[in-house]
């Protein structure tokens, strides 16, 4: 019973941070909005006794949203933490066609007759996961890494200037043109 | 706790972060709400996991979700980055040279 009113104020607060992203006044007030609901998850997390996941969920989150607050001041040329914004669009329809699923996915969460819960997993659950991982399941990981290695070189290049292409040709220490428009080839 | 209980939970919050990810114009507000969509994602195969399917598989598919999360979000800060280099804005609406 205490279970379920831990897990019920978790939810609670996770929701209400997640809905409080959306409404509060400055971009600074979002991000620690979305910190709580995502600690708040992670705690949901460490309740069915996943440890590990629950405890990388909650770092890398809190991580993610010092980085997103650093990214707010840089770009939003404001104090974020003082200047009020609305930047929506389409706020109707957004709002019409969320709440639409959620009733969709609630009906089928309450009328699909699911099947009788199963024992729930005893033992060391990261030690199985481990296992796991290097055993039956290591080609998932083996996907993922490429996959991930490609993210790291796919947002290097999108976000650095180009600045080692601003340049005549292609010996790399010839001098750089002074184009309007830097990142191109010259000319 | 049950398994209802946790999907309703899960539901609502993949519901508000779709509400997010329509409704704002910052790109990293977008990517917000695209966040609290995989979170309810991360919930919901926790709770499929712990009350139905308890093998290890289950924490496999947490994992390669919240993989899914980080790529996500380096992928949105570069394209945040590069549009406000390039444009000055970060604004969602100042990116529509596909829409046709």
């Amino acid at each position: 019973m205490l279970a379920v009113i831990v897990f019920c104020a978790l939810a609670v607060v996770a929701i209400a941070s997640g809905v409080a992203v959306f409404r509060v006044d400055s971009m600074a007030r979002a991000t620690y909005a979305l910190a709580i609901s995502f600690v708040a998850v992670g705690a949901m997390l460490l309740m069915f006794d996943l440890d590990y996941i629950g405890v990388i969920t909650i770092l890398m989150m809190v991580m993610e949203m010092a980085i997103m607050a650093i990214y707010m001041i840089m770009f939003m040329g404001m104090n974020p933490a003082l200047m009020p914004m609305s930047m929506v669009h389409n706020n109707r329809w957004a709002l019409i066609l969320s709440a639409g699923t959620f009733v969709l996915l609630a009906a089928g969460v309450l009328l699909v007759p699911w099947p009788a819960p199963a024992e729930s997993p005893t033992g060391d659950l990261t030690a199985s996961l481990g296992e796991t991982i290097m055993g039956s399941k290591m080609l998932v990981m083996l996907t993922v890494s490429p996959i991930l290695f490609a993210t790291i070189i796919a947002a290097l290049v999108l976000a650095n200037p180009r600045g080692r292409y601003d340049r005549w040709g292609d010996d790399l220490k010839r001098r750089s043109p002074h184009d309007l428009r830097r990142g191109g080839l010259g000319g | 706790m049950s398994l209802q209980l946790v999907l309703i939970a899960a539901a609502a919050l993949f519901c508000v972060g779709l509400y997010g990810a329509l409704s704002q114009q910052v790109v990293v507000m977008v990517m917000m709400g695209l966040e609290l969509m995989l979170n309810a994602v991360i919930l919901a195969v926790t709770a499929f996991w712990w009350f139905l399917a308890p093998a290890p598989d289950g924490q496999v598919l947490l994992l390669v979700v919240i993989a899914a999360m980080t790529v996500e979000m380096a992928m949105g800060f570069a394209v945040a980055t590069l549009l406000h280099r390039s444009r000055g804005s970060d604004m969602t609406d100042m990116a529509t040279d596909l829409s046709g």
